[in-house]
């Protein structure tokens, strides 16, 4: 039946888009607080698949469970950054912020690379080929459980934004940095910790991406943007967006790959992008740009 | 400054000599030296003196790579041909992308993001052109002599490569005395004051990708034609993007011998990282290397090494400032 693979392809687009949300959260995160862009988003996200990928071939612990391991240790790496570099340079002017992040991106791609060696790697893991079949359309257990994981992680963070202290500070931070300043938060503690929320969130993404794609070092830029393009669908700063623009990349990309090769999906992203900065820079659902 | 334009020319008349001494091995660290403070150059044009940051300075060198490779082999015309053909197309390409960053007001990050999407859309494009070599890329085949653009051994390249850098450096010294270039640096300081002032951003913007697009291909057809392999990833793709940017930037970004200072500072390293660490397993260190520089000269020597070495070392000489 003709509408077998279309529907297919949109099943799998928007599994795969709860994923791309859970990374831009993470960016729209530390540009809602900070300004700034994080151009390392991808290669943190990478450094997170193989972080999974030590664990799961020293330790032996499927990524669904290292998932936490692995969110540590970008927060640690996501603070130290915001505390090293980015808190200095929150008041330069923004094109000069663009040169320490895209500074980071390219030393984590290439301690990856050091660490790891540049061959692509494809771990088997526990349900790597277990499938579900519901009617007509086959779904993949680790593509269900990575869109669950992945949806239920932006869910958290949401509540920790709305409902802790530290999440309310971090709105404060966010809406009025001044404001935040002359209430007594310690502004520059707050941007550490969202910076690390943000680094943990793709870092996760990437741990739940390993049972799905073969790791490669270089694969960092392309996540940096496809967080980027999701974000500016969502509209920028805008949480709930994020999500929904992950969906909605998702399914484009998903769907694309019926008139062109796989390989080029990603340029009907980077047009959608060219096209949303062009003519509706706010984003599909208004941000904060 | 006339005591630095004598320094400058003995340099000069030392790496016009060079050749008759160094070996072919050293020789091509040379060129690659002046080939990357080239690159380093014509990106300068645009982002240190207009501030505009462009991170997809690959497309231009890969449609100056692909133009003249591709007008070689399969219409015979000569790369010293094809090599403006390409700068034309590129400074085209570099109009349109101009265009739609600065009339449609994309600043700051977002123009970044647009040089980088376009950056990556011909990539992927390219990759998908049998006639261009799909994802595998051209193999140039090697026909030395100068109609060609092909040489032996490395020292027709070291003096065509020196050309090309010192060229670049007269072209960047000449916008900085010119009314167009303290035009461009007004957009770059603050682009809205100069708007007041009866500057017209836009166009100085746009001489300034013109410009940049241009001279940035012109490199593309020279590297194409010295590696004698070109492929989408490595003349297209992010990688390069980055590589070309960090020798202004650590060098100093909006000042015609900044880029010329990083590259003598940076390529070396990755020469020795290429010859050395490689082979023991440790690829990437010196990107890593650059990575460290790049932060700690964005966070403590805004604008590059070269103001401090001019205010370390220009007293001794007796340069003014």
């Amino acid at each position: 039946m003709k509408y077998e693979l279309p529907l297919q392809l949109v099943v799998q687009g928007i599994l795969l888009g709860g994923v791309y949300g859970l990374i831009a959260v993470g960016l729209s995160l530390i540009f809602g607080v900070m300004g700034v862009i994080n151009f390392a988003h991808g290669p943190m996200m990478v450094l997170g698949m193989y972080i999974a990928y030590g664990i799961l071939v020293l330790l032996g612990l499927d990524p669904y469970v290292s998932l936490l391991l692995v969110a540590g240790a970008l927060f640690i790496l996501g603070y130290l950054v915001q505390a090293t570099v980015v808190n200095r340079i929150l008041d330069f002017p923004e094109a000069m912020q663009v040169l320490p992040l895209v500074a980071t991106g390219l030393i984590i791609e290439n301690a990856v690379l050091l660490g790891f060696g540049p061959d692509p790697r494809s771990p088997r893991t526990a349900l790597g080929l277990a499938t579900l079949h519901l009617g007509p359309v086959m779904i993949d257990v680790s593509r269900l459980l990575a869109f669950a994981l992945a949806v239920l992680i932006t869910g958290l963070v949401f509540l920790f934004l709305k409902y802790s202290d530290v999440g309310k500070s971090i709105r404060a931070a966010a809406d009025n940095r001044v404001g935040a300043l002359l209430v007594g938060i310690r502004v520059d503690r707050v941007n550490n910790f969202s910076f690390g929320v943000g680094a943990a969130t793709t870092g996760a993404a990437g741990a739940l991406l390993l049972p799905l794609m073969a790791t490669s070092p270089h694969l960092g830029h392309d996540f940096t943007m496809t967080a980027f393009v999701v974000v500016i669908l969502g509209g920028l700063g805008s949480l709930p967006g994020a999500l929904v623009g992950g969906l909605i990349l998702g399914v484009a990309e998903s769907v694309s790959t019926l008139v062109v090769p796989a390989t080029m999906k990603q340029v009907v992203s980077f047009g959608l992008l060219v096209a949303i900065m062009l003519f509706k820079p706010q984003g599909l659902f208004g941000g904060k740009a | 400054m006339k005591r630095l334009y004598v320094i400058l020319g003995s340099a000069l008349v030392v790496l016009l000599l060079l050749p008759l001494v160094l070996d072919k091995y050293l020789l091509g660290i040379f060129v690659m030296i002046f080939f990357y403070a080239y690159l380093g150059q014509s990106w300068n044009l645009l982002t240190g003196y207009t501030g505009h940051i462009s991170l997809g300075h690959a497309l231009y060198v890969g449609i100056g790579a692909y133009t003249s490779t591709y007008l070689a082999m399969n219409h015979n015309i000569s790369p010293w041909i094809g090599m403006w053909v390409g700068g034309l197309l590129a400074m085209l390409v570099g109009l349109v992308i101009g265009f739609l960053g600065f009339r449609f007001g994309l600043r700051g990050v977002y123009f970044v993001i647009l040089t980088i999407s376009f950056a990556e859309i011909s990539r992927l494009v390219v990759s998908h052109i049998p006639s261009l070599g799909g994802f595998a890329g051209i193999f140039l085949d090697f026909k030395p002599s100068f109609w060609n653009f092909q040489f032996r051994g490395n020292v027709a390249y070291y003096y065509l490569s020196l050309g090309f850098m010192v060229a670049s450096v007269a072209v960047a010294r000449l916008l900085e005395l010119s009314r167009a270039g303290r035009f461009m640096v007004a957009v770059r300081e603050d682009e809205d004051a100069a708007e007041a002032l009866g500057v017209n951003a836009f166009k100085y913007s746009m001489i300034g990708i013109a410009l940049s697009a241009f001279m940035t291909s012109l490199g593309g057809t020279f590297y194409a034609n010295y590696i004698f392999y070109i492929n989408p990833n490595s003349v297209l793709g992010m990688g390069l993007s980055i590589e070309l940017i960090l020798r202004p930037i650590i060098g100093g970004m909006g000042t015609a011998l900044g880029p010329v200072l990083g590259s003598f500072l940076l390529t070396p390293l990755s020469e020795i990282s290429r010859a050395y660490l490689a082979r023991g397993g440790l690829e990437g260190l010196h990107l890593i290397l650059y990575g460290v520089l790049a932060i700690l000269v964005v966070l403590f020597m805004r604008e590059g090494i070269l103001v401090y070495l001019k205010k370390a070392i220009g007293p001794l000489l007796r340069l003014e400032p």
